[in-house]
């Protein structure tokens, strides 16, 4: 791990023991911790009163695991989940593309309010949103949940997209005027490929976020994953709480980090084909704030930060760039 | 409109609830975000590799679940229960942390290696190089995404509104309850409250950006 990074130079011998010791002395750290969490976890409870509940890890609060029907509402929520993300995802895309449009349009009538319309979008919560559409245009659960998404991550993804066209080299919508294409085809044709690929590990991170809003479905009464999992647990005792948590935990875990695994392979995959796949760090979001690049002139700011020691994938990678 | 006027206390009482879920969440995620930050950027490779993990999991749970851990699981597991509204703030913290840290990260790792090695090779300490040449720097690159984190805060308050916080999402929630006629100005009213925090942060986040690009 010899990697130039801004602050240290890399490590001489005495440095190297240093930091091995600190290392072994953090392993012990993180150790202890976890062991006194999980010892704690299996300590039955005393109430005030008196009343002893049994421990996290006793067999009593795990049996409810072997039952089919447990995993065959577990399997309906992530299907619910899984469904709702999916379709928010393609018609975020599509309505991402439309409102890029909108806000690259030539005449002032269309730009103006599509900025206002996105600014709007975004400065909002997705869950009001969902409430709106719900109590408004009463879709049923479902729909306001995937519509609020499709709204909301639309306008992010459209603010994405505006930055890679921006960022593209000047002379690509010339240079398909100049060969007779309409404007609306040079868009389709040269320009969003192009910005789809530049801006692909924002893209990727934005749908990860979509997919962890899904859960806001648990407020709106959506069955997604979350909910299910709350009703388990009023339904076959409190006691379940916590091992039913612990399981909807993990299969969003497996969800969401296959997602970004599959798409830093994608990202890998479209700059080996010549793209410029390389967002940077920087591009975090924590649920929607519109990445970096969402800001004006955050493509700038994504190309000054790129090619740092280190420099995450986008939102999407954590640290899986770090070593390559 | 005479619904939001009739309710401006109730409106007003979950706008402050919002902006403590706000304060606190958004102090409790800097502490949380600068120790895994200095974790992550230090030169030692196992506390690397633990802010990493931390990184990594905190940020593909769904805010959802760690609300619920917060108010449903915990309560189970410890002995005392402190309020909701506090449970809540821990949550939106943690769950808010490794955005901060990522960006503090990305700061500090945009400042190009030369600018530090051009500041050893002139005799400078590790110390000086660091407050002198690297984190000025870092700083002004630091700040507009940090503005975004925040500004995903303010939205992410929304979320505790489901789980027994009155903020403005849960009173926005009870108004439209008893006023089944009025939903539409209800819930436009509520948002642009929302939009009062959001708009303006992220204006400054655009000004500081065009700033930091002339700098460079």
């Amino acid at each position: 791990m010899t990697h130039a990074t801004v602050l240290y130079d890399a490590p001489g011998p005495r440095a190297r023991t240093r930091s091995r010791i600190i290392s072994v002395v953090g392993v012990i750290a993180v150790a202890a911790l976890l062991g006194w969490v999980v010892w704690r976890l299996a300590q039955p409870q005393v109430a005030v009163n008196g009343n002893v509940t049994p421990s996290m890890l006793s067999a009593s609060r795990w049996d409810v695991l072997a039952y089919g029907e447990v995993w065959r509402y577990i399997g309906s929520g992530v299907w619910n989940t899984l469904r709702a993300a999916a379709v928010a995802m393609v018609g975020a895309l599509l309505v991402g593309v439309l409102f890029a449009f909108g806000r690259l349009a030539d005449t002032a009538l269309i730009r103006i309010p599509t900025t206002v319309l996105l600014e709007f979008f975004r400065g909002m919560p997705v869950l009001l949103m969902m409430l709106f559409i719900l109590l408004v245009a009463s879709t049923g659960a479902f729909w306001a949940v995937v519509i609020a998404l499709i709204i909301y991550n639309g306008a992010i993804v459209g603010e994405a997209l505006r930055a890679g066209i921006v960022s593209l080299n000047k002379g690509q919508r010339e240079a398909g005027l100049s060969i007779g294409l309409t404007p609306v085809r040079t868009r389709l044709m040269i320009e969003f490929p192009q910005a789809f690929v530049q801006m692909l590990p924002i893209l990727i991170a934005q749908m990860v976020v979509l997919l962890k809003d899904t859960s806001l479905g648990y407020i709106v009464a959506y069955p997604e994953l979350a909910k299910t999992v709350k009703d388990m647990a009023n339904y076959y005792g409190n006691g379940y709480m916590f091992t039913f948590w612990l399981v909807a935990v993990v299969i969003y875990l497996a969800i969401n980090l296959a997602v970004s695994w599959f798409g830093r392979r994608m990202a890998r995959f479209a700059a080996a084909r010549g793209g410029k796949a390389d967002a940077g760090p920087g591009a975090t979001d924590p649920g929607g704030a519109g990445p970096t690049a969402a800001a004006a002139g955050g493509a700038a700011a994504v190309a000054a930060a790129g090619g740092a020691a280190g420099g995450a994938a986008g939102g999407a990678a954590g640290g899986g760039s770090e070593n390559s | 409109m005479d619904v939001l006027i009739a309710n401006a206390d109730d409106v007003f009482a979950g706008f402050l609830m919002t902006l403590r879920l706000l304060l606190f969440g958004g102090l409790g995620a800097m502490v949380i975000g600068l120790i895994v930050a200095t974790m992550r950027i230090s030169p030692v490779a196992s506390l690397r590799a633990f802010a990493t993990v931390y990184t990594e999991l905190v940020r593909n749970i769904p805010l959802t679940l760690l609300l619920f851990f917060m108010v449903f699981v915990l309560p189970l597991i410890a002995t005392s229960k402190p309020p909701y509204e506090v449970l809540a703030s821990i949550g939106l913290a943690i769950y808010t942390s490794p955005f901060v840290a990522e960006a503090l990260r990305s700061g500090i790792n945009g400042v190009p290696v030369g600018q530090a090695e051009a500041a050893r090779s002139i005799g400078l300490a590790f110390g000086q190089t660091l407050t002198l040449i690297v984190l000025p720097q870092a700083l002004r690159m630091v700040v507009p995404p940090l503005i975004n984190v925040f500004i995903a805060l303010t939205k992410n308050t929304s979320v505790a509104g489901g789980f027994f916080v009155v903020e403005l999402f849960a009173t926005a929630r009870q108004l439209t309850n008893a006023n089944g006629q009025a939903v539409i100005p209800i819930l436009i009213g509520v948002a642009c409250f929302y939009l009062l925090i959001t708009i303006p942060l992220g204006l400054i986040a655009g000004q500081i950006e065009k700033k930091v690009r002339v700098l460079r």
